[in-house]
């Protein structure tokens, strides 16, 4: 395409006739534009694909191994799947996946709607003529919510006692949709034209700058009931010589209002610039119409923003699927191990040099991501961004 | 700027939305501002003011006392110092690599159309697999790689064109995005092994490129979405004028997305500001950063609250004032690519 030779222009100057030099810049610069897309995502390619294949395999293997004391030092053997069967059937089962219960007859009757609605669902799409290739995938997606559903009511049943993976996706599915709504919420808030607002803005950033690990000191500070600066509330409840942090529901609200104070900023700021670059005409036009404000923002507001929360939402949700700061100092996953979540149950038998069966519950919580992610590009991304177009 | 509420109807009703908008902001302002708060009174207490209940203002109910923050600077002093030092050389080095490598890729993939053959791409990762497998079997590395090349070459020759399916852009920014699936209490391992081969443990430069490597996925996607609402318009204008891709991208796109970038660059910096586990596991002692610094207050006494208070305050000082300086830029920018796809 640059045909054109750069440098002073040589036209009107009588030297209009290409020399070698000239010849060779257009040249070189010719072959520099081929080269700009290799150019402009190569090196960071590389560095990702550097830096994740080589711990990508090194731990794929450390999954497939037990370390073993021996004297004068340590040896690996190797032992096949066993870590994974010892946390899917085996010893460790009941603090990954956790204490079965029959479900109450409500808890079955959720089950039942769930199991009902993915088939309806999947019925759909066999109707809608997609492709083997997009039946398989829902169908895996129907599997694995079904599992997750199956596993949910058992375990929350009176009675059973939720495991990591349980406890993780609970953290999950309501801190990430509470925090939406809050964030939703608030950058709508702070999109009207208020005096004072830039204030709000900078304010409501905060919880985010502060690290974790001090974030999760912090709230334990705050949720202590007897030197805490709630005290006198919780005197004023009677509740003064309770630790909310012993009640397992109680520790897990903990952990999601910390991890909710944390990150809600994080949605808050990119939904505001969203809000703050949609086109005004459309939203003038429509309270010239004589469109409520509920009108205006169900059909102009939030259609515009829905690739943005898309985007959000699946980055939230892939780093608190890693929560692990907080339930560890704000609980220490206790009581028992009742906030435990994924990455703090590898933790900690990592720390108990089952080195092996830390790794395959990053493998197991990988395998669940994957398939999570995946099916919300493919299904809601995908979606929400031919929505907005 | 925007005004999502109707202008016209300016009344009662307004004043009241008005407002209830007031009343909402404030109570968020302050779940935000108190916990901040009692980091500040805390960093004031004596260790009994502490212990024996909560008091809420200095002066009033307890006498303030700068102990904790004279031990911090003066008795610790090096032991502060030193940290902090670090916490700001890595933060701020690999957060400016992160968005220059993040800004480039999220271009290419925003301008450019990529179509890696399935084939080999996978040719490519079993010849890196093969080379690592060699190199952990004591085989000298110029060997591995010059073998595991030969094997690429072959491979993409012969098999890799039996696999005809083609990858898109879409593909490549989800790869990128998946890589911070994986907790890094798993990655810590085989991060560390890989920095012991380098003799790089406890150094800044250890810190630095894991950091470049964890954020850039979060750049690039940030960062393409913001490349994608930009009108090609004035690109192709400059193309046609014998502008390079390159001089493109510096001179016109990065100036017209200063937003983003500003934007995305604070995520960034705040995300290595305050890494925790690989600053854990890389680091001993010249190279620790202040997360570290912090959990270390959690003594065998139990947590020195007091300390813990005045660490986590001066370490989140610096970031809000480029907060203050950077949210005019932010208002306008992160994000609004995607709005138009």
């Amino acid at each position: 395409m640059p045909a054109h030779p750069r440098g002073p222009s040589l036209a009107g100057t009588g030297l209009e006739l290409p020399s070698p030099l000239a010849r060779l810049r257009r040249e070189t610069s010719a072959l520099l534009d081929r080269l700009a897309p290799t150019a402009f995502l190569g090196p960071a390619v590389l560095i990702v694909l550097l830096f994740s294949l080589f711990p990508l395999v090194l731990s794929l293997y450390i999954s497939l191994v037990q370390l073993q004391f021996v004297p004068g030092g340590f040896h690996l053997s190797v032992v096949g799947l066993r870590n994974y069967l010892t946390l899917l059937v085996g010893s460790d089962r009941q603090e990954f996946l956790g204490a079965l219960a029959r479900p109450s007859p409500a808890g079955w009757a959720v089950l039942a709607g769930e199991l009902a609605l993915l088939l309806l669902w999947l019925g759909r799409a066999a109707q809608a003529r997609v492709g083997p290739r997009g039946l398989l995938g829902r169908g895996a997606v129907a599997v694995l919510l079904g599992a997750a559903g199956w596993l949910l009511v058992h375990t929350l049943a009176p009675g059973g006692r939720p495991g990591s993976l349980v406890v993780t996706l609970v953290y999950v599915g309501a801190g990430v949709s509470v925090q939406y709504l809050l964030g939703l919420g608030l950058a709508l808030l702070c999109a009207q034209s208020l005096p004072g607002r830039r204030f709000f803005r900078v304010v409501f950033l905060l919880p985010m700058m502060i690290t974790p690990v001090g974030v999760a000191y912090l709230f334990r500070m705050l949720t202590d009931t007897s030197k805490g600066p709630f005290y006198p509330l919780w005197k004023l409840l009677g509740l003064s010589n309770f630790s909310w942090v012993n009640d397992p529901w109680g520790a897990r609200i903990a952990v999601l209002i910390g991890d909710t104070w944390q990150w809600t900023p994080f949605i808050f700021i990119v939904l505001l610039a969203a809000l703050e670059s949609l086109p005004q005409e459309p939203v003038e036009a429509a309270v010239v119409d004589g469109a409520s404000g509920w009108q205006v923002f169900r059909s102009i507001t939030l259609p515009g923003i829905l690739p943005v929360s898309s985007t959000v939402i699946l980055i939230r949700m892939i780093e608190a699927f890693k929560i692990v700061d907080l339930p560890n100092v704000l609980t220490s996953g206790g009581p028992g191990t009742a906030t435990e979540s994924l990455t703090l149950h590898a933790y900690v038998i990592w720390r108990a040099l089952d080195i092996g069966g830390s790794a395959a519950i990053a493998y197991l919580l990988l395998l669940v991501v994957t398939i999570l992610a995946v099916a919300y590009v493919q299904l809601v991304h995908r979606r929400a961004l031919e929505a907005a177009s | 700027m925007t005004d999502l509420r109707p202008r016209k109807r300016r009344g009662p009703g307004h004043v009241l939305a008005r407002g209830a908008s007031y009343v909402a902001l404030s109570a968020w302002a302050f779940l935000v501002l108190f916990p901040l708060y009692w980091l500040l009174v805390t960093s004031l207490k004596e260790p009994i003011d502490v212990y024996s209940g909560p008091f809420y203002v200095p002066f009033v109910d307890f006498h303030p006392t700068l102990s904790a923050w004279r031990y911090i600077f003066v008795d610790l002093r090096n032991d502060t110092l030193r940290p902090y030092a670090n916490t700001v050389v890595v933060a701020l080095t690999s957060t400016g690599i992160t968005l220059l490598l993040g800004a480039t890729a999220a271009y290419g993939l925003a301008r450019f159309s990529y179509r890696p053959r399935l084939g080999g791409v996978l040719m490519f990762l079993a010849a890196v697999v093969v080379a690592l497998v060699a190199g952990s079997l004591d085989v000298p590395w110029p060997a591995a790689v010059a073998g595991a090349t030969g094997l690429f070459l072959l491979g993409r020759a012969s098999a890799g064109r039996r696999i005809p399916v083609a990858l898109g852009n879409d593909d490549i920014a989800f790869w990128m995005i998946s890589q911070r699936i994986l907790p890094p209490v798993a990655v810590v391992i085989p991060v560390y092994v890989l920095f012991q081969r380098l003799h790089l443990l406890d150094t800044r430069t250890a810190l630095v490129a894991t950091y470049v490597a964890t954020n850039l996925p979060l750049v690039v996607w940030l960062m393409r979405d913001y490349f994608r609402s930009l009108p090609v318009e004035l690109e192709e204008c400059a193309a046609v004028d014998g502008a390079s891709r390159y001089r493109i991208f510096w001179s016109i796109v990065l100036p017209s997305s200063l937003p983003g970038l500003v934007a995305t660059f604070l995520f960034a910096l705040v995300f290595a500001w305050n890494e925790y586990l690989f600053a854990l596991f890389l680091t001993s002692a010249r190279a620790q950063t202040l997360p570290l610094t912090i959990a270390a207050q959690n003594a065998t006494r139990g947590p020195q609250w007091w300390y813990m208070s005045v660490l986590i305050l001066i370490m989140i000082v610096p970031v809000i004032a480029m907060a203050i300086v950077l949210e005019r830029y932010i208002a306008r920018g992160l994000l609004v690519g995607a709005v138009k796809g």
